[in-house]
């Protein structure tokens, strides 16, 4: 395998694993697992194929050019480094997923599970192997996205929906921080791609943008790695199922962290301001955490704030200055991985066989689960820093650093003590942990029964503990090689001399080692009253919880200012916000009037027609009654609009536009007949003769907005006066009309112009119909009428009193042949109108017509039946009607039509057209964008009568819950008659 | 001629104007309804009013501005005539809900305070 397609496909395989993962059924777990396990074991495998290369000082890359004219190429590079944490990615993560296989239930999505887990460590990957900055910032941005996804899993309970929103708003802030600085950084080397950065230091170093950029790049870094002031964040996180933090919380995400700062080690260290804010950071972040560890009473709350502060002596050693520190740093990232994840995994063991995580309420254990305890202990002795284990091995490095490190400042002279203090109070943790779980009386009042969990629940601790043992007793032999590999390609040819043994004789670190265990003990004994009593959480540091603040923070900024600005500067109201659009566009126009002057027309206005002038004499009198009776009389207004409209539609035909003239005549029997349904959900509302006239105060506000509608429309009739005495601009009609027949195989310009010049925005436009409609319908499934619109209109209470009055009426009285001429003339005209469709639909192309209007048609056709048939009667006879399937198949054909050019090798909606001959109709155009056309007139039927069709049926609804015996004996009557009419 | 069809643009502007900046949510579709014929006439208007074009090409010719109607202002409405039906149904539906849900047909959902 070469080895772009082996860095390739070592980022890919676990997001297709992720896609592959959520396709599954929800409760398919042990598909899920074992599909995530056989990925992370590829993975894992990947990379050692890797070794050979990377263990002789090689550089695997992988180039692909994306954006070369601004230097960003998705690049991959895997050096000794990287491999080192692509190791460490993969390899926990297949210990993960298997003991995530045991932890979860069977009742929890868990495929879900896997799939965000795989799509995490394809990001993580990502971070590790990125050869470019840039593209490290985002896969950076996917792990947060991805922890939220893990951390929040169990989004029924607030603590995790909490959790995860802190943890993405903190690391995520601190992304877009790290992609700043990145940005910086790119402008300072002139390059994204991390060998020029990394060849670049002394530049980036003397560089005037030096510090942003390392602020930054440090704010992203410190986030992500849960460094103070943005450590408060990881313990909340700990409402992530257990395998999510163990994964997440000892290995991976907050390890991005330090990867980037020993990553970039080389070039931004080493100088003073570097010291201060990393070192300080570290610093403070190992005693807190540490200190506040001691205090936790839930097991995982230890660990969380355990690995805050194991983050922070390895930011500490980070933020030193000295490459023996770096060496202890990155070792130390691999040591605290191996135990904090067991760790994890053991807590989770309990909690699992317990029920329970509280230190307070388990005691004991070591006698049920004799073999979980004795694991955990090894793992919290390597925490503790225990000889022979392999935290004690690389907590020495640190104290030596802390003695000898070079560095400006007095505060140097306490850093072997505050090295002492951070290792007393880890091993008092530790031992919380132990002893509070493990020893003492036997438990009491349990939710569950312990015992020893499964056996390969148990295997990933098992592997975790003897590679804490291994690498504790022969640390060269084991870790060595790799530590030395992955320091040679962060440090090239400055690694410094460092042995890696137990023994290195009777020194001062030892005896400091010994000092903090002996005090550790100490601290553990005298506070043993303060855990049995009921005091929640640390004496002192209680007020300056983080969590505190940036939840005062959050609600600052989301709630009270955003309502201050709302305040100030908006409204909920709808009036006074279309008053201030209508006014702008006003102010628009208007300026530009002024600005550059109307100009002079240069053609004469025709002669004015009396014809066309009588029409808009009634269509203006409609409009303007319309606006007066929209308030109390509302059929009134809706047959004005009506009016209007067929004035406008009568002015299309005048002026040479057939196939406008169609369409508007069909949609407004649409529009008119929707809005008729709707009406009858509106209230009362009663104009009572002889009132008072209305108040001073609305007085005023109708003439403001009669002045403001006056003023629009005067301006509206000045630019379409101005407009029209002006010769138009040739622009691509000439170009349309040129080629409609030539190119596009059709007489009818407009239709080309909408199936094929601009079939792109036609299929837009058909898919926002589509999902207006869906919308339309979702809305209406949901619908609650106002109570006082309950019950059915008068007309259908006197018809129900009609017929109780005469039950079993026996021969056809009036009420019984209720509209029988108009039922019996739709029902001929049905097939008619069809026909009519058909015939607009295929001669579209090159006449008038097309699928909107034939779709048009169509739906009043079948609307028409519904009106006077009576919803029951028409479903009964055209059940086969699916609107929904018809917005499918529409949008389908059409998309699938524009689909098609691209298997001639043509660009996306390419059309084709020829002429058929087919026996009887004759010449019928056959041009591919016919098919498209088709697809919009299905579309068009399916997504009008969907609309339609659900207002409509919530009469019947209504109906059901007032009064069924109206539907059913409606429904008998139209069997009746139709039968007597047959 | 001109001056017909701009007095009628702004007399359906105009009252559609009026109704858009009424409280009552059925006003306010009336008058898009009006507003959107102002605008699709607005707009089928820019591409010069002609009496008597022909719309249809024959077979095989090349059309040219001087004897045919400008296309493009016609697309462009034939599909604002639809995507306003679209809306028109969206925002009937909406107020239909919205009154359902708050008991009252203001476009506020609430009576405005006096």
């Amino acid at each position: 395998m070469s080895e772009a397609a082996l860095l390739l496909i070592l980022v890919c395989l676990p997001f297709a694993g992720a896609v592959a993962a959520g396709l599954l059924p929800t409760h398919a777990r042990n598909a899920a697992a074992a599909l995530a396990g056989v990925v992370a074991l590829t993975a894992l495998l990947l990379v050692w194929a890797a070794y050979p290369t990377v263990s002789t000082g090689g550089v695997l890359r992988a180039d692909f050019a994306w954006m070369p004219s601004l230097g960003l190429n998705f690049t991959l590079r895997m050096d000794g480094f990287a491999w080192l944490f692509a190791g460490l990615v993969t390899g926990i993560g297949a210990l993960v997923v298997l003991y995530a296989r045991y932890y979860m239930a069977e009742d929890d999505p868990v495929p879900r599970f896997f799939a965000f887990l795989l799509a995490f460590m394809g990001a993580m990957t990502g971070v590790v192997i990125s050869g470019n900055l840039v593209q490290l910032a985002f896969f950076w941005e996917l792990t947060s996205l991805f922890s939220f996804m893990l951390i929040g899993y169990w989004h029924h309970t607030t603590a995790a929906r909490d959790g995860a929103r802190m943890a993405l708003t903190v690391t995520a802030t601190g992304g877009l921080a790290l992609f700043a600085g990145v940005l910086v950084l790119g402008h300072i080397v002139g390059s994204y791609e991390l060998d020029a950065v990394l060849a670049a230091g002394d530049r980036i170093r003397q560089h005037p943008l030096y510090l942003p950029a390392l602020v930054l790049i440090l704010l992203g870094a410190l986030t992500k790695s849960a460094q103070f002031p943005f450590h408060f964040w990881l313990p909340n996180a700990m409402a992530a199922p257990t395998p999510v933090s163990a994964y997440l919380h000892s290995a991976t995400l907050v390890k991005a962290g330090v990867f980037l700062l020993a990553r970039l080690w080389p070039v931004m260290a080493g100088t003073e301001a570097w010291f201060l804010i990393v070192g300080t950071a570290g610093l403070v972040t190992m005693l807190l955490g540490a200190y506040v560890a001691i205090f936790q009473n839930d097991l995982k709350g230890v660990l969380a704030y355990s690995t805050i502060s194991h983050l922070g002596l390895i930011t500490l050693l980070l933020g030193l200055n000295s490459e023996l520190a770096l060496v202890a740093a990155v070792f130390h990232i691999l040591n605290h991985a191996a135990f904090k994840a067991s760790l994890f995994m053991a807590a989770g063991i309990i909690d699992h066989e317990t029920g329970t995580r509280d230190i307070r309420r388990l005691s004991g254990l070591n006698r049920s689960m004799p073999f979980t305890a004795r694991l955990a202990l090894v793992a919290a002795a390597a925490m503790a820093g225990v000889p022979l284990l392999n935290g004690f091995i690389s907590k020495e490095m640190f104290f030596a650093e802390a003695l000898s490190a070079e560095a400006p400042l007095g505060l140097l002279n306490v850093l072997p003590f505050a090295a002492m203090l951070g290792s007393a109070f880890s091993v008092a943790y530790s031992l919380r942990f132990i002893h509070g779980a493990f020893f003492g009386p036997d438990p009491v009042d349990l939710p569950h029964t312990p015992h020893e969990p499964d056996t390969w629940m148990r295997f990933p601790v098992e592997i975790l503990v003897l590679t804490c043992i291994g690498v504790g007793v022969l640390p060269a032999a084991t870790v060595g090689p790799f530590l030395n590999l992955a320091m040679r390609s962060v440090l090239g040819d400055n690694v410094p001399y460092y042995s890696l043994s137990v023994w290195h004789g009777l020194n001062l670190p030892l005896l400091m080692s010994m000092v903090a265990l002996a005090g550790g003990v100490a601290l553990y004994l005298v506070l043993q009253r303060r855990f049995r009593s009921e005091i929640e959480g640390e004496p002192l540091l209680r007020r300056f919880e983080g969590k505190r603040i940036f939840e005062r923070a959050m609600v600052f900024l989301s709630w009270r200012l955003a309502r201050r600005l709302e305040g100030i500067a908006s409204t909920r109201r709808l009036q006074p916000q279309l008053r201030l659009i209508i006014v702008v566009a006003f102010l628009a126009g208007g300026l530009a009037v002024w600005a550059r002057g109307p100009g002079p027309g240069n053609l004469p206005p025709s002669a004015v027609d009396p014809v066309l002038a009588l029409i808009w004499t009634v269509g203006g009198a409609c409009a303007l009654g319309a606006a007066t009776l929209a308030k109390f009389h509302r059929l009134a207004a809706l047959i004005l609009t009506g009016g209007a409209g067929l004035a406008v539609c009568i002015t299309f035909v005048w002026f040479s536009a057939p196939d406008l003239a169609l369409t508007q005549l069909t949609v407004e029997v649409v529009t008119t007949v929707l809005l008729l349904l709707g009406l009858r959900w509106l209230p009362k509302r009663i104009q009572v003769p002889g009132d008072g006239g209305p108040e001073v105060l609305t007085h005023a506000r109708r003439t403001r907005d009669l002045a403001l509608a006056v003023g629009a429309g005067g301006g509206l009739a000045a630019l379409s006066y101005a407009v029209m005495t002006r010769t138009p601009p040739e622009l691509l009609a000439q170009d349309f009309l040129a080629r409609a027949y030539m190119e596009g195989g059709g007489t009818n310009v407009v239709n080309v112009t909408l199936v094929d010049f601009r079939g792109f925005d036609t299929l837009g436009e058909i898919f926002v119909v589509a999902a207006v409609a869906l919308a339309t319908y979702a809305l209406l499934r949901r619908f609650r009428p106002a109570p006082d619109s309950l019950e059915p209109p008068m007309q259908q209470q006197d018809q129900v009193s009609a017929e109780a009055a005469e039950p079993a009426p026996t021969t056809a009285g009036p009420v019984a042949d209720w509209l029988l001429i108009p039922f019996t003339l739709t029902r001929l005209i049905f097939p008619v109108m069809v026909l009519v469709a058909a015939f607009l639909l295929l001669r579209g192309h090159d006449l008038p017509g097309g699928g909107f209007s034939a779709g048009m048609v169509v739906a009043i056709a079948v609307i028409l039946q519904y009106m006077i048939g009576g919803t029951a009667w028409t479903e009964d006879r055209l059940s086969w009607l699916r609107p929904r399937i018809w917005i499918g198949m529409g949008l389908l054909l059409a998309a699938g039509t524009g689909l098609a050019a691209l298997g001639f090798g043509r660009p996306f909606l390419t059309s084709y057209f020829g002429y058929l001959e087919l026996p009887v109709i004759g010449q019928v155009p056959t041009a591919s964008a016919f098919l498209f056309d088709i697809g919009v007139f299905a579309l068009v039927v399916g997504a009008t009568l969907l609309m339609l069709v659900a207002l409509a049926h919530q009469s019947v609804r209504g109906r059901r819950a007032t009064s069924r015996a109206l539907v059913s004996s409606a429904r008998a009557e139209r069997t009746r008659v139709t039968a007597g009419s047959d | 001629m001109e001056l017909v069809v701009s007095l009628a643009i702004g007399v359906l502007a105009g009252s559609g104007v009026w109704l858009l900046l009424r409280p009552r949510t059925f006003q306010v579709t009336i008058g898009l309804a009006l507003l959107s014929y102002a605008v699709n006439l607005f707009i089928f208007s820019t591409g010069g009013l002609r009496i008597g074009a022909d719309a249809i090409l024959g077979r095989g010719e090349v059309g040219t501005l001087a004897a045919f109607t400008d296309p493009v202002p016609q697309a462009l409405v034939l599909t604002a005539i639809v995507i306003g039906f679209a809306t028109t149904a969206l925002l009937l539906v909406v107020l239909l809900a919205a009154r359902g849900l708050t008991g009252t047909d203001h476009v506020d959902g609430r009576e405005r305070e006096r």
